[in-house]
């Protein structure tokens, strides 16, 4: 009787890890379902901007946010990230990908080896971008320099640092939905949304997070902890912004500089350093949506002891 | 005998408390850098056109801004690191020499662009943009952002 209960139940494991292989194949776009296309340069850089890709893969300790070297510490409640190599080499950054890969990496999270990419990396969001202005990224990025050198391994704990597993994850948390414009507003607002919502990936700090560290969806854009313990990350909802104009949104991206004439702090200087040398359009566009967001309050942050 | 007894040490009770609520290093900054920023909401919407110079105003702000400057360097004594909405950054208690400094620059840039700033708009302009660079300087190294 035992011994067939055992049996029943290694039998159920190992179907279990069978349907969860199965279900965690990586999807991957194919080439040959991509049309012929001229790469717009100067759009990619604009998605290089907008996308803040020099924020988390430039060198760290040295001023040139063209030299993708990777390897900076991105701290979390999972363990250490370390962002890989993005630069133009061809050996030890992305040089050798194909636009389908690459295409792969920003929609689906899944690398050129069929591996699942890590969400830190936000192709949560990066999963809306059109295919047109990802080649065009694609393509800027190829012309930055190429830097020589493979960044180590992520420092996760048991049981992220299997990776397999992110593909359970990305089932759950990843629609793989390309941005739908709101056919009853401006193409102004649409514009801003896309930014945001693609490029962008504002909410991706923006937002409180569930265990499994995925966005609390409800709560998108309220704010949430700072993923490396200190501080906090505001809520941009009208809830807390509502005293703002578009204009204010629009010099918070261009200088830093909330309507106190205060400054933004932490990692979100950064991301002014990129939004500030967008066009004055998308600039405009993306206060406008910021400005249309609903008053969200979010969970209130856990009380200091 | 006992009444002067129990009277000292009511007096002295009443002391310690007084002195006690005096110094809340955490409170009183807090309060310090919230009045910098009622100030400084005032002087930007008179160089944004949304109410009127008002010279008795910007030296209203300049003063107290000074006043802070002063107050900053002993509002961090060890064991404040914690309490309240502390935006405080660990950083300060590694760093103090150079937290110092950055306090003493900003009472400089007040000092010097105090009587610029209460001449004209266009000398608040140029006053508020200096002034705000040692804002900024202090705030980018020391300051944790908020939710």
């Amino acid at each position: 009787m035992i011994r067939k209960l055992l049996l029943a139940s290694v039998i159920a494991i190992l179907l279990a890890f069978g349907v969860l292989w199965w279900l965690t194949i990586p999807e991957i776009v194919v080439a040959a379902s991509l049309p012929p296309h001229k790469p717009d340069l100067s759009n990619g850089h604009e998605m290089f901007l907008a996308g803040g890709c020099s924020s988390c893969h430039a060198t760290p300790n040295q001023n040139d946010h063209n030299k993708l070297g990777g390897g900076m510490a991105l701290k979390t409640p999972f363990g250490t990230f370390y962002p890989p190599n993005i630069s133009s080499d061809a050996h030890d950054g992305i040089g050798g990908w194909t636009e389908a890969q690459f295409i792969t990496a920003m929609t689906e999270g899944t690398s050129p080896s069929g591996e699942p990419l890590y969400p830190a990396f936000p192709y949560t969001s990066y999963q809306h971008m059109t295919a047109g202005d990802l080649r065009d990224l694609f393509a800027y990025l190829k012309t930055l320099p190429a830097v020589q050198g493979r960044v180590r391994d992520h420092d996760l704990r048991f049981p992220f640092n299997v990776r397999r597993g992110v593909g359970v994850w990305k089932l759950l948390f990843l629609d793989g939905a390309p941005f739908k414009p709101d056919s009853t507003k401006s193409a102004q607002w649409n514009r801003g949304a896309y930014l945001v919502n693609g490029p962008g990936h504002c909410a991706e700090c923006h937002s409180p997070r569930n265990a499994f560290g995925a966005i609390i969806e409800s709560e998108r854009f309220s704010g949430g902890p700072s993923p490396d313990g200190h501080g906090g990350i505001p809520n941009i909802t009208q809830f807390k912004l509502k005293d703002w104009s578009e204009a204010d949104f629009v010099e918070v991206l261009t200088t830093g500089h909330m309507p106190d004439f205060d400054r933004v702090s932490g990692p979100m200087r950064e991301v002014v350093q990129n939004t500030s040398q967008l066009t004055k359009e998308d600039r405009m566009a993306m206060a406008v949506y910021l400005k249309s967001l609903p008053p969200i309050e979010g969970s209130p942050p856990p009380k200091k002891k | 005998m006992i009444l002067r007894t129990i009277l000292a040490g009511l007096a002295v009770s009443l002391c310690v408390t007084a002195v006690i609520a005096q110094t809340d290093p955490v409170k009183t900054r807090e309060n310090l850098m919230k009045e910098n920023d009622q100030h400084a909401k005032v002087v930007v919407q008179m160089m944004r056109g949304q109410q009127p110079f008002d010279a008795k105003k910007v030296e209203a702000a300049f003063a107290q801004w000074a006043d802070t400057a002063k107050q900053l360097p002993g509002l961090f004594p060890k064991g404040s690191e914690k309490g309240g909405d502390n935006r405080a950054s660990p950083k300060i208690w590694q760093n103090k020499k150079d937290f110092d400094q950055k306090a003493a620059a900003f009472g400089k840039a007040v000092a010097d662009n105090r009587a610029k700033a209460v001449a004209s708009l266009a000398g608040l302009k140029q006053a508020v943009a200096a002034v705000g660079k040692t804002c900024d300087s202090c705030h980018d190294d020391y300051r944790l952002s908020k939710r």
